[in-house]
């Protein structure tokens, strides 16, 4: 079995046996070792990667392709590079510290570790695919869990929640349909085989009227689960409904899928329509950043505030990949890595002050330094990532977007970039107020005194979550060129 | 010259900050605080150690101060453009280094005393070895990205060390406050270093500085609203500079910021990291010197005249002893900033640029003094209002005297630390602009008579009524303020401007006697006022205070600064666009989705009847579509 295949058979495996067992306790350790394995893989495919990329210099390695539905030439195409390597790296590690934190998921347990699985499963499915038809099925795989796990394990009006976001998302994968179906029917433009294949797409050119209808097609389906403006409103309602490991993997994970695949596609494939389009959509994007950081400033549930700021956060994500430089797609890149490991961070501690307090009213909270100070330290430490505090992920991230959407030499794009810089002080209020709030000052309440102490598996998540913020903002050159030595080819079309 | 021992001087305090941070619950109070002095005691010798390498061994070729870097690639951004990470030696990096060294160590002694019993010790040491560490390297930084990252690491500690008490609702808030001040700032120094980026190719210092590179010789290439784009990125890496030294107008967090712990004020609010824009300006003088005939640098000189002159009316009214010294540390970093702004290049015309280290020197050490001192009188009658004070000499002889040494510096009188530094500062002015001159010398003025006013407010006049009897600190305490208050008597006599100049070769600089008689005259004057109106209590200040009436008022209210700014963010910004912002967000975006879903239902509810399942009704659709169907086809077909 190839490298990459098996991370769509590792998680498989573990839901057949996740089917076999009984309780709790057998659900969350098969869960646990399946993610370690998808972990300890995905570890093993970085140093992989680095060895075959040193003697192989086409755009992706470890490739492989199996023909699935002849007729429409539909195949199961595989490979990976730089970008990707990241991506399911984050993946794996974000899967296995939401299997910690639900260590405790009473309700349903195996029913719950199955769904969240199969979630898994279409997320690196998406990330491995090469064919627009295979990854557009992992995506459907990815979202469609999402529906079960807010409406049956969530809080609130999780119905209500569970179906808006569920629409929402639909409702975009079938504008991005019309997008993938408008590429595939011109693969055939410089007199080929009509395919769905990536690579051999790239290298057709597609007349330019088609790229100008299909571009905002496919921009907006993918960018709809990447919050742009104004099509982010499932995403508040749906993190507050979901249980803490949904919030995770949905805001670390999932709403990735929405950055990499404008990257690998729609940029990627439809070069003179974004050109075309880019004014539009960087509107759209500065909108989101700056707008998203300041509703953020006045929300009272955490979660809503972590919502917002990833609206913000995102936006960062989808304003660097309309810079048509590479150093603002490392941004780009890096930030959904960041943002992937501070907000399910964010969310993880969300979980436990929320488990301990049964409030997410940051006017009800105080004081939480002194009763819960491990939880909260990191809180204060994921707040500052999150502020783009040297020394974690963010700034790194944050820096190569603005410098490099600096790099664009013009009255509008210079004045985009200096409102999306902005953010760094908006940032720091929404911040800062929260820790304020809830962290510091005298304690609210006497039933506070009594909160129950992190637990070891909710320290094991909190750590691996940590150790790549700290990670990459320390030593962030090995992650970087990595990501930018892969750019240069899907860069090209554009320049 | 053998730089490599130098990296250690920042390691050491971030690995006693890593130790003590880890483990804070394990390891035992009184061991921590040895960790964090004996720690920051190795970096210290090694400060003096690269000074005595530096200044009398190799650092001196042909008369002139070599630059000695070590540098890797820490991130890339394009092809040229990169972050580096390094350590840059030159004159006023060594200079520096023995400045953060000396007030650190002297502050982590203090604090044994100081924060002794306190619940947070050990996290206190933590915090103070973080700081030091940014601090160490934001001096030694070779690019303007590296002195970023460390510039906002500093931020952090403070902001860390002012929230110390974060229970406290003041502290809270007064460490909110400057962050997001000082990150204001930063967004300006942020994009004037995108700005030099893209247009010089670099953020490296040694190439931006050199008078003969293409940073300084193409300043002109590319012009923006009439000045050149490079003058704009000074200005606004000035406005970087002005956040963290509180400039007028982003003071407004140094007085709040005075609810940390006093050794922290001492430290970070007085000696060091509100010395950073300073230092950044020094750091990039030839640029801000050679860009645009020093258009920049004007700006610098006027910013600095300004807030120095506005600073030292407030501190007059103030009558919380460590907010006094706030606005005194704001007055004096004004004071350094105007002799960097009225500076020249070249030997005795760069004699401004040597002024403004040197005084940022003598001051780190009487500034601190006086920090450390008002801890002292603070931790003995638990209280920071001078009312609560008075007649203390007699019970805290030790901080009595050095306060007084500190004072005397402060004021000017020789031969104390400051009358040197502030004598060359009033000479560069006097040469350079003579508006800047008068503005200067009325501050010193000022200066001595709020000082005095402060020192006989503590230590004469009658006692308070005391709770318990006022005790001199413990010797842990007394014996940094001794130290320091020996480097406030000698730090004078050092012959500044044969090591740190701006062209890096030395120059003999005289004492100019008119002037330096003139200053003296006016420090006097200040003094002597002090002791006419606060020596005993006789009312004169309350009858002078009326007749200044509504100016007096204002003073005290710091001009209403801080209700401006309350009235910018809470009101306009907070109540005018993120209010609206968050219910635009529920009702008209939210909304127009939940319309389209519900439209959708109220549509289909209408449609759905057509679905009646009455075998007739299907009949009547199939008849009438064929009947439709095949007209259409008649049509068709006929025509």
């Amino acid at each position: 079995m190839d490298i990459l295949s098996l991370f769509i058979i590792v998680p498989i495996i573990t839901i057949l046996v996740l089917v076999f067992t009984k309780n709790l306790k057998q659900a969350r350790v098969v869960s646990m070792v399946g993610s370690s394995v998808q972990l300890l893989m995905a570890i093993n495919l970085v140093f992989a990667y680095f060895k075959e990329r040193a003697v192989n210099s086409s755009i992706m390695v470890f490739t492989k392709d199996i023909v699935w539905f002849e007729p429409f030439n539909i195949h199961y195409t595989i490979g990976v590079d730089g970008v990707s390597v990241a991506l399911l790296l984050l993946t794996a590690i974000v899967v296995l510290a939401g299997v910690f934190i639900s260590w405790k998921m009473c309700d349903l347990p195996k029913e719950f570790f199955i769904s969240l699985i199969v979630l898994s499963i279409g997320v690196y499915g998406f990330f491995i695919s090469l064919d627009l038809f295979t990854m557009f099925v992992f995506f459907e795989i990815a979202v469609i869990p999402m529906y079960l796990l807010i409406g049956i394990w969530g809080s609130g009006p999780k119905e209500y929640s569970a179906m808006k976001l569920t629409l929402m998302l639909m409702g975009a994968s079938a504008i991005l349909l019309v997008g993938i179906l408008g590429i595939y029917f011109n693969s055939d433009a410089d007199g080929g085989a009509l395919t769905f294949n990536i690579l051999e797409i790239a290298q057709v050119n597609i007349p330019i009227e088609s790229q100008k209808l299909f571009f905002p097609l496919t921009f907006i389906g993918f960018a709809v689960i990447g919050a742009l403006f104004p099509f982010h409103t499932w995403s508040p309602d749906g993190h507050a409904s979901a249980p803490t490991a949904v919030s995770m993997l949905h805001a670390g994970v999932l709403m990735k899928l929405g950055g990499y695949g404008v990257f690998r596609v729609a940029m990627y494939l439809l070069p003179l329509g974004a050109i075309d389009w880019s004014w539009v959509f960087i509107i759209l994007s500065v909108i989101g950043v700056v707008y998203g950081a300041f509703s953020a400033i006045k929300q009272t549930d955490l979660k809503y505030i972590n919502a917002y700021s990833s609206v913000s956060h995102l936006g960062l994500v989808l304003f660097a990949l309309l810079m048509l430089n590479k150093t603002a797609w490392n941004g780009a890149i890096l930030q959904s890595l960041s943002h992937g490991f501070m907000t399910a961070l964010f969310f993880a501690l969300i979980g436990m002050i929320y488990g301990r307090t049964h409030t997410r009213d940051i006017g009800k909270l105080g004081g939480l330094l002194k009763v819960i100070p491990f939880i909260s330290v990191i809180y204060v430490i994921a707040g500052l990532a999150s502020l783009g505090l040297p020394g974690f992920s963010g700034f790194v991230a944050e820096m190569n977007i603005f410098v490099g959407a600096f790099q664009e030499d013009n009255m509008f794009m210079r004045v985009a970039t200096i409102l999306s810089v902005s953010v760094i002080v908006i940032t720091a209020v929404y911040i800062l107020r929260v820790v304020g709030i809830m962290l510091m000052g005298p304690i609210k309440k006497e039933a506070y005194l009594k909160l129950e102490k992190v637990t070891w598996y909710e320290r094991f998540g909190i750590l691996l979550l940590l150790i790549p913020i700290v990670g990459i903002g320390v030593a962030p050159l090995w992650l970087s060129d990595m990501i930018l030595e892969s750019l240069d080819p899907f860069i090209k079309g554009l320049l | 010259m053998n730089i490599d021992y130098i990296i250690l001087i920042p390691i050491i305090p971030f690995v006693v900050f890593l130790l003590l941070g880890v483990f804070h619950k394990r390891i035992k109070p009184a061991v921590s605080g040895y960790i964090g002095v004996f720690g920051l005691l190795a970096s210290t010798i090694l400060s003096f150690y690269a000074v005595y390498q530096y200044f009398f061994v190799y650092g001196k070729v042909n008369e002139i101060y070599q630059t000695f870097s070590e540098k890797s690639v820490w991130m890339n951004f394009t092809e040229t453009l990169h972050i580096d990470m390094g350590i840059l030696i030159d004159p006023i990096s060594v200079m520096m280094l023995v400045v953060v060294s000396v007030v650190s160590l002297m502050v982590h002694i203090y604090s044994r005393g100081y924060m002794k019993g306190d619940e947070g010790y050990t996290k206190f040491f933590a915090f103070l070895g973080l700081f030091t560490f940014s601090m160490y390297g934001l001096v030694l930084a070779t690019n303007l990205f590296q002195i970023y990252i460390f510039w906002e690491l500093v931020g952090v500690s403070s902001y860390l060390l002012i929230g110390y008490y974060y229970t406290k609702t003041s502290a809270i808030a007064a460490a909110k406050k400057a962050f997001i001040v000082t990150r204001f700032a930063d967004f300006g120094f942020l994009i004037g270093i995108m700005i030099i980026g893209y247009y010089t190719g670099t953020f490296d210092f040694e190439t931006l500085n050199n008078p003969e590179g293409s940073a300084i010789l193409n300043w002109a290439a590319t012009s923006f609203m009439g000045l050149s784009v490079i003058t704009w990125a000074l200005i606004l890496i000035f406005i970087g500079g002005a956040g963290k030294s509180a400039m007028f107008p982003f003071h407004i967090w140094l007085p709040d910021a005075m609810e940390g712990p006093t050794p922290v004020s001492a430290l970070i609010h007085a000696a060091t990291m509100v010395v950073a824009g300073v230092f950044l300006v020094a750091r990039l003088f030839p640029m801000f010197y050679f860009v645009e005939d020093g258009f920049a640098l004007n700006i610098v000189a006027y910013v600095g005249a300004f807030s120095a002159l506005f600073a030292a009316i407030i501190a007059i009214t103030q009558t919380d002893i460590k907010r006094v010294l706030a606005f005194s540390t704001m007055s004096q970093l004004g004071y350094m900033i105007l002799a960097l702004g009225v500076s020249g290049y070249e030997a005795h015309e760069g004699v401004g640029y040597m002024a403004s280290m040197f005084h940022l020197f003598t001051h780190a050490m009487f500034k601190a003094l006086l920090f450390l001192g008002a801890g002292s009188v603070i931790h003995a009658v638990h209280s920071n209002y001078l009312k609560d004070m008075g007649g203390l000499r007699k019970y805290m002889p030790v901080t009595n005297i050095t306060f007084l040494i500190a004072a005397l510096a402060i004021a000017g009188v020789p031969p104390f630390a400051g009358f040197w530094s502030k004598d060359e500062i009033l000479v560069a002015a006097f040469e350079h602009n003579k508006l800047i001159y008068c503005v200067a010398l009325f501050v010193a003025g000022l200066t001595a008579f709020y000082m005095f006013r402060l020192y006989f407010g503590i230590f004469w006049g009658k006692d308070t009524a005391y709770m318990h009897k006022p005790k001199e600190s413990p010797l842990s305490m007394t014996f940094p303020l001794i130290i320091l208050a020996l480097l406030s008597i000698v730090g004078g006599f050092i012959p500044f401007s044969e090591f740190v100049t701006a062209d890096k070769s030395g120059f003999q600089a005289h004492l100019n006697y008119p002037l330096a008689a003139i200053a003296i005259t006016v420090g006097i004057i200040g003094v002597a006022l002090a002791w006419v109106f606060y020596k005993k209590e006789n009312g004169l200040s309350d009858i002078y205070a009326k007749a200044f009436g509504p100016l007096y008022k204002w003073a005290i209210d710091k001009f209403y600064f801080d209700e401006i700014y309350l009235f910018i963010t809470k009101k306009v910004l907070f109540k005018r666009v993120s209010a609206p912002i968050a219910k635009f967000d529920k009702k008209v975006v939210d909304g127009t989705m939940e319309g389209i879903g519900n439209k959708t239902v109220v549509f289909s509810n209408k449609i759905k009847g057509m679905q009646s399942g009455k075998v007739q009704d299907y009949g009547f659709a199939f008849v009438a579509g064929v009947v439709v169907i095949a007209l259409v086809f008649i049509y068709l077909w006929t025509n």
